[in-house]
């Protein structure tokens, strides 16, 4: 348990700001650029926690729990998750749902710390968040409701086995929608295009960014960092459902952090081969992904 | 009102030839022949002595079809009732000289402060402001909305980008933006105000610092000015030189807008790739005189530095790279579904209002709207239908993108035929000082619409007044059109489709 507990600990807190990493850095290959050095956002960090903040007289404690919450949130969810063959320290029936509403409960402080600065940008990032939110959220349900029939185990830890289904069978075709709409999941909640766009500097077409603007110094730092382990913890449940497993631990650990990473590259040419789409388009594309959960459900149920 | 006096682009006139019609003569000429497709180039007011003297209002109307400048003056006077009612194209053109004069035009339906700053002869202010001092920019009553739901947006005047100063006020209904109020007047200068009296020796890198990015644009117009009012004709060297300069100048800007529209969108390769383009077409200009924004290259008589062959060779061979990774790259990005799903219907100006509002360049021929100085008022830079018609219905982000693919497309070519064979010729002749009591017109296509300056000169041959409009000064208010009922989450892209100046509006 306490084994199981710092294996995952050290995974989030080491790995995490590597994956923003990558995804910049395959990006600026993309577009013909050198880019910037792998392990940036580590540097990044390290100078941002050095650094004095500034904070808005206007503002209450409200607007300095964000951030903290946006951290804690991350690192509890991450012990209700299995990393590959690393069980999850946490793990009883449902746990699902805490998961689930624990990234809600993240998002209900930073949104609360947003509306705290009574920035009319803020706040309309904030209406953007908690609308796309509500679109995203069925898609998750549906498709743990998909993994718990698969596996017929409630808990995280028991949800995620790898299916040895073909891919020809109902259950394989299930399997692939649910990887499928993981990834557009993961996509729109951590805020990368084609949903949001987390480089541009436009405050107006910003949805997370926006949020987070009025934040400074360690503050800016706990959301970033927060932000990278959310990612993680998003390419840990599609690498879950795609990890090869032969059984030896030290190889099917290796295979999954490796999926993690390829994760985030596929992230980052995603990102280089399209646009990000008209704000109004976007409920439209979540809205499908949601019935595309569904099918996966239908497809199981007949 | 026949034998009205019609001078061609680039042309002077005696003040004395400008016939002096009844403000009803005045208003009865400008709105047919502005119904008729004749577009209001310039509007200016020119005192008749000191103080609160009054003011003889001048209006330059151009005609596309002949090829003609017509200019008509009204009586002087120190009340005016306002066009802008029967002829919307007048708008700005009132406010800016009530703000310059103190004078009111009545009637007028949006009558506001336009740069913020004290009038011009210190006396009297038309919005009752104290004249001893200097306004606060922005200083003025804004429209707004009311009702449940509405709310306001304030962008600017400091913006997240390296960008100049504005400030964008939105009313909103949730998402919807239901009216934007631009005001500008950050950056105002008093440009003009500063070249009255001369020609000085400084006045040329005034006019090239104006706005930046149109050095050679507002340098050409400026030079055609006291070309025409010294009435002489630059050679066909230093005019092949120009059309190199301005198509140059063209090429850096719409390449940049191409990588900017595409960050906006958050397409990344086009966006990495026109960034570094735009670089190389600034080298170019900056091969020829040894400034990337033509600074020093135009002078009123010709050109300040020459293009010997051993160059035009080196700018060809360089010009062959750029110029198949800008076909490139813009391949891409016109070829990319969610690229265009964003550009598509996306802040859409009606060719109604286009005409309306007079919108001109890349703006207006995005809406239908053809203009083109380059064709229709060529001077001595270009050749006759050498210069296709470029134009868009779509009047939307997509159309202005196009517009500006078809003018990138024709400016490459166009380099090219260039660079081959320039034609001989004196590089500079300095034209002799200007002639006195004369009113001189020149337009020149900069690369976002034609960039004009009216130049009023006394019985000395020295400028009594002097006026600069530059595209952005009429493109603003499409802007601002192009944002109603739209997604205000879209108006980065809008703003960028538009691109335009705010020191050029300024001034």
């Amino acid at each position: 348990m306490l084994g199981s507990l710092f294996m995952h600990l050290l995974v989030v807190l080491t790995l995490s700001p590597l994956l923003a990493g990558i995804i910049a850095r395959v990006k600026a290959k993309v577009g013909g650029r050198q880019g910037q050095p792998l392990l940036q956002l580590y540097w990044d960090l390290a100078k941002l926690f050095r650094k004095r903040m500034v904070i808005s007289s206007t503002t209450t404690w409200l607007f300095r729990a964000g951030p903290v919450v946006g951290i804690a949130v991350p690192l509890l969810a991450s012990l209700l998750l299995p990393f590959g063959p690393l069980a999850a320290p946490l793990s009883f029936s449902g746990d699902l749902i805490l998961f689930v509403y624990l990234m809600g409960l993240a998002r209900f402080f930073t949104i609360l710390a947003a509306l705290d600065t009574g920035s009319s940008f803020e706040g309309m990032g904030s209406a953007r968040e908690a609308t796309f939110s509500i679109l995203v959220e069925p898609t998750i349900f549906v498709i743990f409701i998909v993994l718990a029939r698969l596996s017929g185990d409630f808990s995280l830890n028991g949800m995620f086995v790898p299916v040895k289904a073909g891919f020809n069978t109902p259950a394989g075709i299930a399997m692939s929608l649910a990887i499928l709409c993981l990834f557009i999941v993961m996509l729109a909640e951590n805020c990368r295009i084609p949903f949001d766009d987390p480089n541009t500097h436009l405050e107006l077409t910003m949805i997370h960014e926006v949020m987070v603007l009025d934040h400074s110094g360690p503050d800016l730092g706990l959301i970033l960092y927060g932000a990278a382990m959310k990612l993680l913890l998003f390419a840990a449940l599609i690498a879950n459902l795609l990890r090869p497993a032969t059984g030896n631990l030290l190889l099917d650990t290796g295979a999954f952090l490796v999926l993690l990473l390829l994760l985030a590259v596929l992230v980052g040419l995603v990102e280089s081969a399209m646009a990000r789409l008209r704000m109004i388009r976007v409920p439209q594309l979540l809205i499908g992904t949601s019935l595309l959960s569904f099918f996966a459900l239908i497809l199981l149920l007949r | 009102m026949s034998g009205l006096p019609v001078i061609k682009n680039g042309g002077a006139l005696p003040l004395a030839h400008i016939p002096r019609l009844t403000p009803a003569e005045f208003a009865a000429f400008c709105k047919v022949r502005l119904t008729e497709g004749a577009r209001l180039v310039a509007c200016l007011a020119v005192p008749e002595g000191e103080g609160d003297a009054p003011l003889t209002l001048y209006a330059v109307l151009a005609d596309d079809q002949a090829g003609d400048l017509l200019v008509i003056a009204q009586e002087p006077q120190r009340e005016f009732e306002s066009l802008t009612p029967r002829i919307p194209q007048f708008h700005l053109f009132e406010r800016e000289i009530g703000e310059q004069y103190g004078v009111n035009f009545i009637g007028h339906p949006w009558y506001k402060p336009l740069r913020f700053h004290a009038p011009w002869p210190g006396g009297r202010d038309a919005w009752g402001r104290d004249p001893k001092r200097h306004p606060q920019i922005g200083e003025m009553t804004y429209f707004t909305v009311e009702g449940a739901e509405v709310h306001e947006v304030a962008v600017g005047p400091v913006h997240a980008g390296v960008i100049e100063p504005g400030h964008f006020r939105f009313q909103c209904y949730g998402e919807k933006v239901l009216h934007l109020e631009i005001s500008l007047g950050y950056q105002h200068r008093g440009i003009t105000r500063l070249i009255e009296g001369g020609p000085w020796p400084q006045t040329p890198m005034q006019i090239e610092t104006m706005a930046g990015d149109t050095s050679i644009g507002h340098m050409s117009a400026y030079s055609m000015v006291l070309e025409g009012l010294g009435k002489v004709e630059i050679s066909p060297r230093a005019a092949a030189l120009r059309a190199i300069a301005l198509e140059l100048e063209r090429l850096a800007n719409h390449v940049g807008d191409f990588g900017a529209l595409a960050g906006d969108v958050g397409f990344l390769p086009t966006s990495s790739y026109c960034g570094r383009l735009r670089g190389d077409y600034l080298n170019m200009t900056g091969l020829l005189c040894g400034s990337r924004f033509g600074r020093g290259l135009v002078r009123p008589g010709g050109m300040g530095f020459d293009l010997d062959p051993a160059m035009a060779a080196k700018m060809l061979a360089a010009l062959g790279p750029v110029a198949r990774d800008t076909r490139g790259a813009l391949e891409l990005f016109f070829n990319t579904p969610s690229v265009l799903a964003r550009l598509e219907g996306t802040g859409k100006v009606s060719a109604r209002d286009a005409f309306y509002l007079g919108l001109v360049g890349v703006a207006g021929r995005a809406c239908g709207l053809d203009g083109d100085v380059r064709r229709y008022h060529r001077g001595a830079i270009y050749a006759p239908d050498e210069i296709p018609v470029m134009i868009e219905e779509g009047g939307d982000v997509l159309a202005r993108a196009l517009v500006r693919q078809q003018e990138v497309e024709h400016s490459l070519e166009f380099l090219h035929q260039r660079l081959t064979t320039i034609a001989a010729g004196e590089l500079l002749v300095a034209p002799p000082p200007p002639a006195p009591d004369s009113l001189a017109v020149a337009m020149v296509e900069g690369w976002r619409g034609p960039v004009t300056h009216v130049a009023v000169t006394n019985q000395v041959g020295r400028f009594r007044r002097y006026q600069v409009v530059d595209p952005s000064f009429f493109n603003w208010s499409g802007l601002a059109l192009a944002l109603r009922d739209e997604q205000i989450s879209d108006f980065p892209l809008c703003n960028k489709s538009f691109n335009l100046s705010y020191c050029g509006f300024d001034l």
